[in-house]
Order: C-alpha cells, then structure tokens, then sequence
C-alpha cells in the first residue's frame, strides 16, 4: 500500500471528524493492541501463577489442611467402587475453553474407527494441546480470528442490517474497521491475514483426514502444570473474548424421517436391543437388598434422597410394592407435567384424612395436616415422590411446604432427583427440615416415563404435534375458511427469509381474499379470524403505524409440510 | 393400581383397615433383609435407648448453654414490665413515649440449630414469664395481613390454654370472623385481661399466679432477616401506635449482625424501638461442651472413631456449623453400627455387657474370634491359650468378659489424661497439637501420639514453660484427676501435688539465687566499658550460662514434662490397638459421608464419563477419561456434547452418535453415507437427548433452528 492513498485517508478522516468517530478510531486501534498483546499477557499471567506458588508458610499450611480435609471427604470413596466420587472436581469444573464446530464429527469418527475397542481421548487433553507448543497455540488464535472474518464477510454479502446489528462487540469493531478501510494498523492486519489464512488452510486441512491425539509431551510435572495453567487463562480470555458461537446451519428438516410421535418412538425403542442386561440387574439388585435398612431409617425420622444416574421410578416402584402394601402411602409423580404441591396436599386431606373441605391458601391446608398428624400417632403416611426436583415442584415455595410435611414425624418421604443442580434447590433450613439421607443409586435405566410427556422432548415431539393439531383444526372449517388460511401460509412462506417482515396487514389481506372470492365483507373475515385466533393458529399485532398485522405463529417447516399436505389432498 | 397416568400425578393406596398395621414395626426392619439377625432384637433395643439417653442428654446441654441467655432476657422483660407499669401511672410520660422494648437476639448463622432454641424460649418465657407468646417465621407472613392472621391466631389458642375449655368452639369461631388489626388485638386483650383479674377464685389461679400481672404479648420473629421490610415496618409502625393500650414486645432472631435492623429499618421506624441486644453462645462453644459430654465420656459406652469424628467435625466446620446436624450424624452413626456389627449387642454399660457375654451364641462366639483386634491378641498369648480361646466357647467368654472390662479400664483412664494433656497444649504458642480437646482426641485415637512430629515440637515448648503457667496448669491437672472417676489416679495425683510442693519450695530458694545473679551482672554493666568490652562480657557471660548447670527450677520442670510424657506413652494408646475395640466404635467414616455429605453431581459425571464403575462389564473398561463405544447411549451422548459450545446444532450431534453407533454394530460407515439416519438410531438419539434434558445439561434453545444449548461446566 502506497504511503500516498494512506496520506489521502488521513485527509478524508480530518474532513468527517465527529467525536464518536474519534473516539471509535483510537479504541480500535486499542484493541487491535491488545490482541496483538496477548501472547505477551499470558506471559505475564505465567509469572503470577508462579508467583503464586511461593506463597508463605501460613498458607502453605492451609492449603494442606484443605488437603486434609478433602483426603477425609474424598478419599474414602476409592474404598467402594460403587461410590462415583473418587472423580476430582477439577475434571469437572473446568473453564470454557474455545470449541470448533468440527471436533464433535472429529471424536465420532475417532471412536467409530476402532470398533469395540477403546478410544484414547482425553478432555482435560485438549486444553493443554496448544499449550505444548506456544505457536500452534498462536495458530489457533489466529484461526479463530480467520474464521470471524470469513463469517464477518457473509453477513455483509447475505445478511439485512438487522442481524448483522445482532453481532456482538468484538464482530461490530471487526464491522467497524473495514467501514474504515485504511488506517495503517489494518493494512497490517491484512498482510498477515494472508499468511494466516494460508496455514489455517493446512490446518484446517488435517483435522478432518487423520487426526490422532498428539502424544502427550513428557515435561516435568511442575513445569507441565504450569503450561496447563497458563493455557488455561488464554483460552479462558479466548473463549470469552467472543460470544459468537461457530455451529453448522443444517437443519433437522433435511432429513426424511425426522417426525416420530411418542408411540412409533416407543416401539423403535422396544425394538433397539437392551445393552447389559445383566450389569443392570447386578446394579439393581445390590439397591433392593438396602430396601429394609430404608425403611427402618425412615422409621427413625430421615427422609431418603435417592440419586444417581439413570431412572429411579422403577427402583421406588418395587419398593413400594414390595415393602408398602400395608401401609397407607402416596406416590407423587413430580414429572408429570401439572402437578402441584396443592394436588399432593389436596390428595393427603381428601383422600388420606377423607376431609372435605376448602382451603384459602396451601399454608391453611399445610396447618391442618401437622395437627391432623400430630393429634394422631397412629396416622402414617408414606410419600414417594418421583422426581422432587422437577419444573413444577422445584421453587421455593413448593420445596418449603414439602419439607414441612417432610418434617413431621409420622409422615416418611423417599425421593428421587435428577438434575445436576437439584442440592440448590434446599438451604440449610429446608435440609434440616427435611432431614435427608443421600443414597446413590445409579440404574442407568432409561427415564421412559419421565421423558414421555410432551414437553420435555425436543422440537420433533411438538412439531408432530403442532401439524397433526393444525390439519385437524382446518379440517373441521369450511372450504373458504381453509383458502384463508392457506393465502395468509402462503404469504407467510413467501416472506419468510425477510426478518423485518411485520406480517401481513388486514386491509391487504383483506383485499386478496376479495380477490380470491373467499369473503364478500370484512366483516366475515373477521368473523373467521377470531376461529382461527381461538385454535391459536394466528396472532394479531399492531404495527407501530396503527395498522393491524396478521402472523402465523408456527414454525416454517411446519407449515410448509402443512401446504404441501394440503395439495396432496386436493 | 398402576402409578402411570397422563390425567394424574398423585395416587394415594389406602390398605383395607384390616390389613393395617397397627404398631410401628420398626424393629422388624432392623433384622430384616440381613443373614446374621444375631439378637437384633437385642441389639435394636440397645440402640434406642442409648439413643434416647443421648438425645436428652444434648437437650439438657442445650439447656443449660441456654439459661444465662434466657436469664438475661428475662430480667430484660420484667425490666421493661415495670416500666410499662410506672408509665400507666405517670400519664404524661406514657404519651410521650411510644417505645416497644425490643430484645435483637444475635444467635450467629446456625440457622438450623435456633429452631430448638426457639421452642425452648417460647416454653421459658410460657412458664415465667408470659402465656402470650408468638413467635412468627418469614415464609408463614408474606404479607402484614398474614402476620397479624397468625398472630391473632397463635394468640387465641394461648388464651385457650390459660381459660377452661368449655369457651373453646366460641373462641374458634370468632377466630374465624374477627378482623385482624391491631384494634381488635387491643380489644381482645382488654378483654382478657380483665377476665382473669376477675376470676381469682378460680382453679387456674395457680397458674396465673406464675405470671405477671397485666402479663405483656411477646411477639418472637424468628428469622429476621428473611422477612420483607414493609411487613416489618407496618407491623412496627401499628404497634407503636397501640402500645399504650398493651404491652409489647419483639424479639428479633438475627443470624448475621445486629447491623441489619438498621439495614431493614429505616431511622423513622428504628427510632420506635428500644433496642437491647443478646448475644448467644457460638456455635463452636456448643459443638465444644457436645462433644465434650457425649464423646469424650465414659457414660456412653458407644464410640466414634477418627475418621468418623473427622467427617463430622467437617462437615460441621466446612459445611453449615449446625451442631443438630452434627447430632443427626451421630445417630446416624449409631444405627449403623447396631445395623452392621453383630456385637455391638455387647456395647452397653459394662455389667450389662457381662451379662449377655454369657449368653451368646456359637456364631457371635465366632464374630468375635475373626475380630481383628481379637485376632492380634490372640496371637499375642501363648500357644495353648491360643488354641483354648480358638476352640472352647466358655474360656473365650470369660476372656471377653476380663476384655471388656480392660476396654472400660481403657477409657476410664484415656479421658482424664487427654484433659490433662490438652491442658498442657493448649496454652502452647502456635497450638502444635490443636486449640481444641477435639482435635487433640482425633489425632490420639488415630495413631500413637507421642510418635508424631507435633507431638514431638510440643513437648519442646511445654519444656520451656515459665514456672507460674506450669504451676497453674498442675493445679488444673490435679483438678481433672480428683473429679475423675478412676482410682488409679491416686498415686498421679499424689505425684503431682509433690510437684507443686517442690515449685512452692524452689521459690524461696530461686530468688536468692536469681537476685545474686542479677545484681553482679548488673554491676558489671554498670561499669564504663566500650563496645569491644562490652561483647566481650556478652559472650562469656552465654557462655558461662550454657555451660552452667541446669537450675534447680528446670531440672524440675523437665521432671514434671517426662511425668506427663510418661502418663500418655502409657494411657493414649490409639484406641485401635485395644482388643475387642470394634464392638464400641464406628469406624466405616464413608458410611457416613456418603449418606451426610453426598456428590450427586460427581456420582452423575462418574456415570456419564465412566460407565465402567457401574457396569462391570469387561467392554466398558478403559482408562480414566477415554469411553468406549459401546457404552450406554447416553454416555456417547454426553461424551460428544462435551465438545461443543454453547450451541450444539442437533443434526450434526444426531450425525456423530450415528457414526459412533453404526461403527459398533459392524456396518462400515462408509456404507451409510446417505445422510438418512437409521430409524432405530434415531429414537435411541431422542431418548438419550431427552435424557440430558431432564438431567439439565441442555435447554432447548431458540436462538437458531434445531439448536439446544448446553447448561454446564465449559459450556456457558
């Protein structure tokens, strides 16, 4: 670049000066800076942790009584195997690290390529790749960079305004440089733009082919562990430098057979041939065998948690069965998807207290069950609770009220969870109320039932759903009323990749049904629009001009699955 | 009855009433399901009543670590009775002021222990004090409404504990129907009040009597902190207004500081309160004298060993400082240990013991005899006592009887020394053996002290105590030996009270000495002399000292140290050496932790990550972090989101299970190149999806299409 065009640049920049414009020049020019810093910065980061390391006797002794006190808690657990917490939390709790949307089909065909036998991949492996050797590590960085530019470039050719104001900080300075297109820090960039893209290319080149993992370098462990620590905090600042998320565009509609309802799903399953059969009832049998050592503890004022991957319904059911028939007891399932905790206390006073009557608030019931209970010692009351930490019987409120009844002496509670964030749910007042045993038991059987209800599968489930609802609405209407319907799809479909598309305006559509010969007044329209609101198959809003904007309210593809069904039968 | 419905969550099974059982079968649990029943009924019965004995114990402790706080608080409350009564006579000065007496009771952050504190003031106060007593928590008062609704509430049914029965179902009813506010509060106390000033004569008189004249409404907010400001101004801001008419007062639970009235209250409303604030024991003070009354005691026969204590003191001390859970880990030690070791029949009082030693059974005969600590001492004896004890069921009972007792001699002696001990330690700069006798208990019963490096550095620092420390903590020795109950102490105490004897005697001698020493020195320094000189004094003068005798003093002390020395090499011999040591204590600490102090987050990531520790099957088998494929579906599942962002785009996971799963069923990959997904593959996809989405590691995500997001621990 000549010395010349920059000079004129200046001259054009002198020319618009506006403070904002300023301003945004010298930040920019800033953060270009500061990335070019970073290597540097880790540097500097390394120095710390090293500094850290030294740290005075005083806390060196803490830090061992930590150690003590995480060897009491932790350690013991390698003594029974069926205990999971012999993993450290450090495989766990792991920073964010930059992710590339290839790896995933990258570790599949890893573990694919050696059938039955096993893969060596390791998580905590990856992080500590780049640091082995810093330039690769600088390449990646640099392929990152790469890539936000390339993706940068899209939008400017394919996307409206809209999205591209949706990029977040560090896309808009990238935006904002190229708007000026030659202060000198750029041109730099692009010259080495250029040599990086020529190595991202033959980097980007070998992940796919054949990537094996890296042998793992043999460094000494403190200096190992240093990298790993340095590492770390870039890749920290790397993946949190953008919020851009890298994933591929394709969609579930291109494949045929993507719509399974609850049922065919069902017996795809049934069809799928159950793996370790004989683990599993190992595993299940070692649970029942604590069944009466539950039950005596119940007896003694503890409530049971029962945790651990996989579906404990079966494990309680059997349970119940076997040890509760005599007994009056209460099965709450806390997965079903409207259960409340005034259903279960409405199911204690009516059914176990045969009480009739109403109740101002769940508190006023909650009164009359303690002192139902406490009146009555021979009342007992065994509650089962699938699922204690779902949607619905997860807040505050709910889980108050529960360890309440938890709490009274007569009344037992044994209960699942499965949520990883479930224990958040109690502070240490519920707990106590509550008074929990923790029991792992891990079936790694399916969740059948829990999953089965409508609203926890994923968008396959609710698009079958939505269609099979949408042809069943329309084929109660009139001829007419289904031409309405279909202009209005139609028109949607067309508008379809215009993100600013506000929906199409009454008197317009008004017009096209005119023109269609579907209503001879507005006032017939109206009269079936208000059908279709009522089935919720449209949505009216006011534009910011006062006009009355009419949308369907349903996913494309569903639609036009809809259209093209609709031509089938026609 | 199925317990799957798509209408229903909740089933209720009620068995015919015959088939009920009546009385509570718990000690039918505790023998079943387990092969060697050995006297559970025995065992069970033990187990409950040393229990209860322990259980009231800690109430009682509870209770006196309590009374000088209640004390306080009463005296506080007659104080500011007295004044509501002075103010009703001095007219003038009543409708000046307008001051509700507030007591802030700082209880520190063992939310869980000042229920029972709570429960017991409200019954002090009920007995002395007041019968109107309230005490209102957050969560029943969400609103001023609600509060005066309970108040009201827990008002009437006071009155009805006070009043004879017959006015119950009046009372209920007007319950119902009165409005709440404070006017109708004051009426109702009017009213009250009045009733029982007329009604002397009656049988309640007596109990009236305990109470005060014109007894004040005490208003407890247990939880002050957790109660919405308005609710708590609107309340004060009312009573101050009717507190001419009633006498009121609050008491203010605080768990952090009293900072927080100032935080919650503004100045305006602050300023109606006449503030006094009570502080209540530490938490770590009652975990002191609970461990100290239930542990480290012979009164109970039943024992926690190092490991165990280290889990709880822990959890206690890492986790919710909260001694009821402390307590609550101890029972539950106790139920597992009747639970699992057979003859923990024998952990009882020491003639009790005895007793059923001689009826045991062959089988328990045989427990005993592959013991552990049975074994050692067996092979500790001479060969035909050997094979007496292996074979003969009598010789062996005898000898468990003569075990048992040196067990209890054991203990008797342990406690008063660790005392001692600890008496000695804890002054020692930097607490080489810990601040706390627990400490010092832990690291005794876990290994042989004296062998130990603290041990080692602590008895260098108690050899250069100064004399008045060491005669002090003689005194206190001699004190814990007295009150001991072992007789063997005789001859300590003796030794020990010589000691002091002789420290009494060396200070009329030493300071003689020490004087003459002195005032040479002093002289010499008094001497001019330059600096040359002067180091050179210096260092003949450490010189001579070090190359002097020992005084008379220290020869002593040293004296005094290896007598100490001697008593621990002698008496805290680390509990696992004692022979039958497992009938007494509970050792299995994992116990414990996994059921108190669980991982769930841990267990589920082991699962995911590792299905080998669960499914012992030789495919699964790998190495820490690497998965086969052939593990679960779910496994694979969550192995392949781990790489992902924040997004995962649906279709490309579905395309890498697919992948992952083809490969073990033997189909080349390649072959399945369409992009068509097998069916079956498929659900298996959208069941281990929807699995993951109930565990909470995704959400399904609308920021792109068929994207979820994923929810954890790299990912956000």
């Amino acid at each position: 670049m000549s010395h010349l065009e920059l000079k004129s640049n200046k001259v054009l920049e002198a020319r618009f000066v506006a403070d904002e414009d300023v301003l945004k020049h010298i930040s920019d020019n800033g953060g270009v800076k500061v990335r070019k810093d970073r290597a540097q910065f880790a540097l500097n980061v390394k120095r710390f942790v090293k500094k850290l390391e030294n740290v005075s006797d005083d806390e060196t002794q803490e830090i061992l009584e930590d150690q003590n006190y995480v060897a009491v808690l932790g350690t013991y657990a390698k003594d029974s195997l069926r205990n999971g917490a012999s993993a450290g939390g450090g495989e766990i709790y792991l920073f964010q690290t930059p992710k590339r949307s290839g790896k995933m089909a990258e570790l599949a065909s890893e573990l694919a390529r050696t059938p039955g036998k096993n893969v060596t991949f390791d998580s905590s492996q990856y992080p500590e790749k780049p640091a082995s050797t810093p330039q690769s590590n600088k390449k990646h960085a640099a392929l990152n960079k790469a890539q936000l530019k390339s993706k940068k470039n899209e939008f400017v050719s394919t996307t409206p305004y809209r999205l591209r104001k949706r990029l977040t900080a560090p896309n808009l300075y990238l935006d904002s440089e190229s708007d000026y297109s030659a202060s000198c820090s750029e041109e730099e960039e692009e010259e080495e733009d250029h040599k990086e893209t020529s190595d991202v290319i033959r980097d980007q080149k070998t992940p796919i082919k054949t990537r094996a993992p890296p042998p793992p370098k043999k460094t000494p462990a403190k200096k190992r562990k240093e990298e790993m620590m340095s590492s770390l905090v870039e890749e920290y600042f790397e993946a949190h430098s953008s919020s851009k998320v890298l994933t591929s565009d394709r969609t579930l509609q291109k494949l045929q057979k993507r719509k399974l309802d609850q049922q065919t799903l069902l017996d795809l399953l049934n069809k799928a041939p159950p793996a370790y059969t004989a683990e599993l009832k190992e595993l299940n049998q070692q649970h029942e065998s604590l069944f009466s050592k539950w039950m005596l503890q119940l007896h003694l004022g503890f409530s049971i948690v029962l945790y651990g991957l996989g579906s404990k319904r079966d494990l309680l059911e059997k349970f119940r069965t076997s040890l509760l028939q005599e007994s009056v007891h209460l099965v709450v399932n806390g997965f079903f998807p409207s259960i409340t905790v005034r259903s279960i206390l409405s199911s204690i006073t009516e059914e176990v207290l045969d009480y009739t009557g109403t109740f101002r608030s769940p508190l006023d019931q909650l009164d009359l069950i303690t002192k139902r209970f406490k009146e009555d010692s021979s009342l007992e009351l065994y509650l089962l609770i699938h699922n204690l930490d779902s949607k619905m019987l997860r807040g505050d409120k709910s889980q108050q009220i529960l360890a309440q009844l938890a709490s009274l002496p007569n009344i037992h509670l044994i209960a699942s969870i499965d949520h990883i964030n479930a224990p958040l749910m109690w502070d240490q007042a519920k707990q106590s109320l509550y008074n929990w045993l923790w029991y792992e038991t891990t079936t790694f059987s399916p969740y059948l039932e829990e999953t089965s209800y409508e609203n926890s599968l994923l968008v396959q489930q609710s698009a079958s759903l939505a269609l099979s609802s949408l042809t069943h609405v329309l084929h109660s209407l009139t001829p007419n009323a289904r031409g309405i319907f279909r202009l209005l799809a139609q028109y949607h479909l067309e508008n379809k990749d215009n993100p600013s598309y506000p929906g199409l305006s009454f008197q317009d559509f008004y017009q096209q049904c005119r023109e269609a010969f579907l209503v001879n007044s507005d006032l017939t329209l109206r009269a079936q629009l208000t059908e279709f609101r009522d089935h919720k198959l449209i949505r009216t809003k006011r534009g910011t001009d006062g006009v009355e904007y009419l949308f369907i309210p349903i996913d494309n593809g569903i639609l036009t699955d809809f259209l093209e069904k609709e031509e089938d039968d026609m | 009855m199925s317990t799957c419905s798509v209408s229903k969550g909740c089933f209720v099974f009620k068995p015919s009433s015959k088939k009920r059982r009546k009385s509570s079968p718990t000690a039918d649990y505790f023998s079943e399901g387990k092969n060697d029943s050995e006297d559970s009924g025995l065992r069970f019965a033990t187990c409950q009543l040393l229990w209860n004995q322990i259980n009231s114990e800690t109430k009682k402790i509870q209770e006196e670590l309590n009374k000088q706080l209640f004390d306080n608080l009463i005296s506080f409350l007659r104080q500011s009775d007295t004044e509501f009564q002075t103010k009703k006579i001095e007219w003038m000065c009543r409708m000046k002021s307008s001051e509700i007496p507030t007591a802030a009771l700082v209880l520190g952050v063992n939310v869980t222990d000042h229920d029972l504190t709570f429960k017991s003031l409200s019954e002090v106060l009920q007995d002395n004090v007041t019968p109107y007593v309230v005490s209102l928590e957050a969560k029943e008062c969400p609103g001023i409404k609600h509060l005066l609704q309970k108040l009201m509430g827990q008002l009437m049914d006071c009155c009805i504990d006070v009043d004879s029965s017959e006015e119950e179902d009046c009372v209920k009813i007007s319950q119902k129907k009165i409005r709440c506010s404070m006017a109708s509060l004051s009426k109702w106390y009017e009213s009250v009040t009045k009733k029982t000033g007329s009604e002397t004569p009656s049988k309640k008189r007596t109990s009236s009597s305990r109470h005060w004249q014109s007894p004040p409404i005490v208003v407890i907010f247990k939880d002050m902190e957790s109660f919405t400001t308005k609710v708590l101004q609107d309340f004060i801001v009312m009573s101050g207004q009717h507190i001419h008419e009633f006498p009121l007062i609050l008491i203010f639970g605080i768990a952090t500081s009293p900072m927080i009235i100032h935080r919650l209250l503004p100045q305006s409303i602050s300023s109606l309160l006449c503030i006094e604030l009570f502080q209540s024991l530490s938490c770590k003070e009652y975990l002191a004298t609970v461990i100290d009354k239930l542990l480290l005691t012979t009164q109970f026969p039943f024992k926690l060993s190092e490991k165990a204590l280290q889990v709880l003191i822990n959890i206690f001390l890492y986790h919710d400082f909260s001694v009821q859970n402390f307590i609550k880990g101890f029972q539950l030690s106790i139920v597992e240990h009747f639970y699992s070791q057979p003859l923990s029949v024998l952990c009882c009082q020491l003639l009790e013991a005895k007793k059923r030693v001689n009826s045991l059974s062959h089988s328990q005969c045989e427990n005993i005899r592959s013991l552990p600590s049975f074994r050692r001492y067996v092979e500790s004896q001479v060969s035909e006592k050997q094979i007496a004890l292996l074979t003969e069921d009598n010789f062996l009972k005898e000898v468990t009887q003569t075990l048992l007792e040196d067990l209890h001699i054991y203990h008797e002696n342990y406690f008063p020394v660790l005392r001692c001990l600890h008496v000695f330690t804890a002054s020692l700069p930097k607490y080489p053996l810990g601040k706390q006798v627990r400490e010092l208990h832990c690291a005794c019963l876990g290994r042989r002290v004296w062998e130990t490096e603290e041990y080692g550095s602590a008895v260098q620092l108690m050899r250069m105590l100064a004399k008045a420390e060491l005669m002090a903590i003689l005194q206190k020795c001699v004190e814990i030996f007295t009150s001991s109950s072992g007789k063997q102490f005789s001859n300590t105490i003796e030794k020990l009270e010589e000691f002091l004897a002789r420290f009494q005697n060396l200070e009329v001698a030493e300071t003689s000495e020490v004087q003459d020493v002195s005032v040479s020195t002093q002289k010499e320094f008094q001497k001019k002399t330059d600096l040359y000189h002067l180091q050179k004094t210096l260092l003949e003068l450490k010189e001579s000292k070090r190359s002097k005798k020992l005084t008379k003093f220290e020869m002593l002390r040293s004296e005094v140290v290896d007598f100490i020395d001697s008593l621990v090499r002698s008496y805290l011999v680390p509990a696992e050496m004692q022979p039958l040591n497992e009938v007494v204590y509970f050792n299995t600490a994992n116990i414990l932790r996994e059921h108190l102090n669980a991982a769930p987050r841990i267990a589920l990531h082991t699962a995911l990550n590792n299905p080998y520790c669960y499914l012992k099957n030789q495919t699964l088998k790998s190495d820490t972090g690497c998965i086969s494929n052939t593990a679960p579906d779910i496994c694979i599942v969550y192995k392949l989101h781990l790489e992902c962002g924040r997004l995962i785009n649906l279709v490309d996971w579905l395309e890498a299970f697919s992948t992952v799963v083809t490969a073990v069923e033997g189909t080349d990959p390649a072959s399945v190149a369409t992009d068509q997904v097998d069916e079956i593959i498929h659900a298996r996809f959208i069941r281990a999806v929807s699995e993951l989405e109930l565990l909470g590691f995704i959400k399904p995500s609308k920021q792109k299409t068929d994207h979820v997001a994923r929810l954890t621990w790299g990912g956000c």
